[in-house]
């Protein structure tokens, strides 16, 4: 439990673009440690429903920016990056949000290993413990059982904490808290107590960590009651999603990516609080819809640029929300294109995909062309040698063949 | 902080290995010497004598305790160790504790609940004897053995009848059922069904009140957590890890240990290789008490100590009560293994005959009061089947509606509207 891996030699560069030229994409593989560069399209989903959605429930309209409206790639601007926006990297957005919220709600506090002193693992917490102090941002001994479950009780007795588990893996410790407390104290209180907690952490399969630090727990967890799960893959939804995680009354349970945390984006410098039930239109398009999360997003937008230059025209979603699904953004893409293919980091067996795959089915059977085909990783280990380590995730290549299969 | 260990004050028996139950055995006569023909630890648990009523005034309450208690001056000898008031609601909560579970037994047998339901018949004096002290912002954190700890902290006895009976009007509407009663109104965080992951919750009720204090500047929060769990749970990660963390931050919090002697069907000398848990206190950095839990007296003048110690803020403090449940583990379960004359030991120290003995001797109390309380106990357990009996089931409409505290979480639908705005979330009929 004690290895770190900081994610340094990888420095990635989004540079923002106002323009929707998606000839821009290019990602280089990822195992080379050279500059990689992508330019990030930021697009505007549908705002008017949701706000419609949100003001009936009343809920915190006032503060929510729905994330954006869905745009043609040939229309200029609107990007919700305003023009005056900063550079950060995707670890420093998350901490500018838990800044935030922090210096917003003195309830907020954040609890897990080495987050205060040292810092975070991956630094997300830096600075904040001098900042807020030992109790505020809370050093805890090696139990994640233990001290899940203590985060669990004081957000019963009112407060908000932020528990980081070092690596997503070391969350299994808690798997009896987050299962039975977690999930389910709201219900069997009858409604009297609430969990607003967050959970976070990095996972997902890095450089080389074996397979215990390389493991996906969106699987394990989704089938819990009770909780709501997304995943972040930009510093722009990184920050959103932290502080809508933060402002929710639900138990969340938020996805970071070993090698995510050095993206670089300019974001807005006014505040915005994203969604967390709403998907992200990464690139509208026509023939399929391309269903990804979190750091499979990369290779989705890498193999999307490989199917442009053949002359296909790939719809990509970012569906971010892995627990609820969002079934009114997928189910539109879906009844535009006809074809869906899920790619994701996660394992075949009973994996987010799998879910996504019978939601789909379900709802929008009628709909389908073809069948829905789901890449995930290979139901293995991740082993520790680079090749097989490239080998169990999926690759752009892959997914550019079986767009190829899909569209003929 | 330095703890160097626990002592002995009673003077001890030597440490037997021998594992015979021969009745010549001269420390048998000891009613309280335990030994046990199967594996396990070979050591017996340091017990308390058998103390007369007469002896009770004048004994010390504890019978180990760690450095730090030993400082304190323990009341005794002339002093009565309580009011006529204090005595009587003690009294009363205890016969409440009592009627009712005796009463979910018959309720049960009848087919009014269902499920594991587990009694607290014998162990009175402890729930009493610590959450009597507490206030209404204290916080209790138990096990599935939770009904009594619920009533004592003030849950009406309706709402946990009702909730039993899995009806709307129970404190959790019907949700939780027996292992899960939780009440925001009375502090009551629960009812957990697995034993230990109680007390990590637990450690949070008490880590949010340190931090009430001392980040929100809420200077008169001084609010204690009490968790209450068992000789089992005492081997489990949870309970090692939580006694580390409360240590360390010095959380308001008691840890007490009901030692029923056993886990179901499994004696906690078979499973535990030290069977003395108020020694663990100490190897955290907390004071570590021994205690009769059989008597309410004694139970409480720890209580007192402990939460003191809580409330000014010197930390956590590991209770351990020796107590005994008469009935099983629940009602399920047919209670062959242990031994009768165990059983018929701890049957003639029932805390309730000893209380009553005590407040009569004591003058406090005289016959015709006591024997008002019970009847006055009876008519409200009456009253709470009455009402659970009469409440209606929860309806339909209330299957979907506690699993978010932010209902939003069900996700947007195909339609692009919130799912729980679907009319088919407010009938319970929506698929989820």
């Amino acid at each position: 439990m004690a290895s770190i891996f900081q994610g340094v030699g990888t420095a990635t560069t989004l540079s923002s673009s106002t323009s929707f030229d998606t000839n821009k994409f290019h990602l280089s593989s990822r195992r080379s440690l050279s500059e990689r560069k992508v330019s990030f399209v930021v697009v505007r989903s549908d705002a008017g429903k949701m706000n419609v959605g949100l003001n009936k429930i009343g809920g915190r309209a006032d503060q929510l920016v729905t994330n954006a409206v869905a745009t043609k790639p040939d229309t200029s601007a609107a990007s919700t990056a305003s023009k005056s926006g900063h550079e950060l990297l995707l670890f420093e957005a998350l901490r500018e949000g838990l800044e935030e919220e922090m210096e917003r709600d003195s309830r907020v506090c954040i609890m897990g290993e080495d987050v205060g002193h040292y810092g975070g693992s991956y630094k997300v917490s830096k600075g904040l413990a001098p900042k807020y102090g030992d109790l505020r941002v809370l050093d805890t001994p090696i139990a994640e059982n233990a001290f899940t479950g203590m985060g669990i009780g004081a957000a019963m007795m009112g407060l908000r904490p932020i528990i980081e588990g070092m690596n997503m893996g070391f969350l299994l410790l808690a798997f009896n808290q987050i299962s039975n407390n977690c999930g389910m104290l709201h219900y069997t209180s009858g409604g009297q107590f609430k969990i607003p907690v967050v959970i976070r952490g990095p996972g997902g399969v890095g450089r080389q960590l074996g397979a215990e630090h390389s493991q996906r727990l969106e699987s394990y967890f989704q089938s819990i009651p009770g909780i709501q799960m997304v995943a972040c893959s930009t510093p722009y939804n990184a920050k959103g999603l932290m502080k809508a995680a933060i402002r929710s009354d639900n138990p969340v349970i938020l996805f970071e990516h070993v090698l995510l945390y050095n993206l670089k984006e300019t974001i807005p410098d006014e505040e915005y609080v994203l969604n967390l039930e709403e998907a992200e239109m990464v690139r509208p398009g026509e023939h399929i819809t391309i269903l990804t999360y979190s750091r499979m997003r990369y290779h989705v937008m890498q193999a999307a640029k490989t199917l442009v230059n053949k002359g296909y025209d790939p719809e990509v979603i970012d569906i971010r929300s892995l627990k609820p699904f969002d079934l009114h953004t997928i189910g539109n893409s879906v009844k535009k294109t006809h074809r869906v293919l899920i790619v994701e980091e996660c394992m075949r067996t009973g994996g987010i995909g799998a879910s996504l795959t019978a939601a789909i089915n379900e709802n929008f059977h009628d709909f389908l062309d073809a069948p829905i085909v789901c890449l995930s990783s290979q139901d293995v280990p991740t082993p520790y040698a680079g090749t097989l380590e490239e080998w169990t995730v999926v690759q752009p290549p892959q997914i550019v063949a079986v767009v190829e299969q899909l569209c003929r | 902080m330095a703890f160097a260990g626990a002592k002995i004050i009673q003077p001890s028996l030597p440490l037997i290995h021998t594992t015979t139950r021969s009745p010549d055995n001269t420390l048998l006569s000891d009613p309280s010497f335990l030994s046990s023909p199967f594996l396990g630890s070979t050591r017996t648990l340091r017990l308390t004598q058998s103390i007369s009523p007469a002896q009770r005034r004048s004994a010390s309450p504890v019978v180990a305790v760690s450095d730090v208690f030993k400082e304190k001056k323990l009341k005794s000898n002339t002093n009565l160790l309580l009011t006529k008031e204090e005595g009587l609601q003690v009294y009363e909560d205890m016969i409440l504790g009592r009627a009712f579970e005796d009463m979910c037994a018959q309720m049960y047998y009848r087919g009014k609940m269902f499920g594991f339901v587990h009694l607290y018949n014998g162990q009175e004096a402890v729930s009493s004897g610590f959450i009597k002290l507490l206030k209404k912002e204290d916080s209790v954190v138990s096990t599935y053995r939770d009904h009594v700890h619920a009533l004592s902290k003030g849950v009406p006895a309706r709402a946990v009848m009702s909730e039993l009976f899995g009806k709307k009007t129970g404190c959790c509407r019907g949700q939780g059922g027996s292992m899960h009663m939780f009440s925001a109104e009375h502090n009551v965080l629960g009812g957990f069904a697995f034993i230990g992951e109680g007390i990590p919750v637990a450690t949070g009720a008490a880590f949010a009140s340190k931090y009430r204090r001392e980040v929100l500047k809420e200077a008169d929060c001084d609010h204690v957590t009490l968790a209450f769990f068992g000789d089992g749970t005492c081997n489990n990660g949870q309970f090692f890890e939580c006694l580390n963390m409360a240590a360390l931050w010095k959380l308001p919090i008691i840890f007490v240990v009901e030692n029923n002697l056993w886990a179901i069907g499994m004696s906690h000398l078979r499973s535990t290789s030290d069977p003395e848990i108020w020694k663990k206190g100490p190897a955290f950095g907390m004071p570590g008490v021994h205690v009769d839990g059989m008597d309410v007296l004694k139970v409480r003048e720890v209580a007192k100590e402990a939460i003191g110690r809580a409330r000014r803020g010197e930390g956590p403090t590991l209770v351990e009560c020796e107590t005994y449940r008469f009935r099983g583990h629940s009602l399920a379960d047919p209670d062959e293994l242990r031994d009768p004359a165990e059983k018929a030991r701890y049957a003639a120290r029932d805390p309730i005959t000893a209380l009553k003995k005590y407040l009569i001797e004591s003058k406090l109390a005289n016959e015709a009061e006591l024997k008002a309380i019970e009847k006055k106990i009876d008519e409200v357990v009456e009253d709470a089947v009455e009402f659970a009996d009469e409440s209606p089931a929860p309806s339909r409409s209330q299957l979907l509606e506690n699993v978010f505290a932010d209902p939003r979480g069900f996700g947007i639908g195909p339609d692009g509207s919130y799912r729980c705005e679907d009319p088919k979330f407010t009938q319970g009929t929506a698929q989820v």
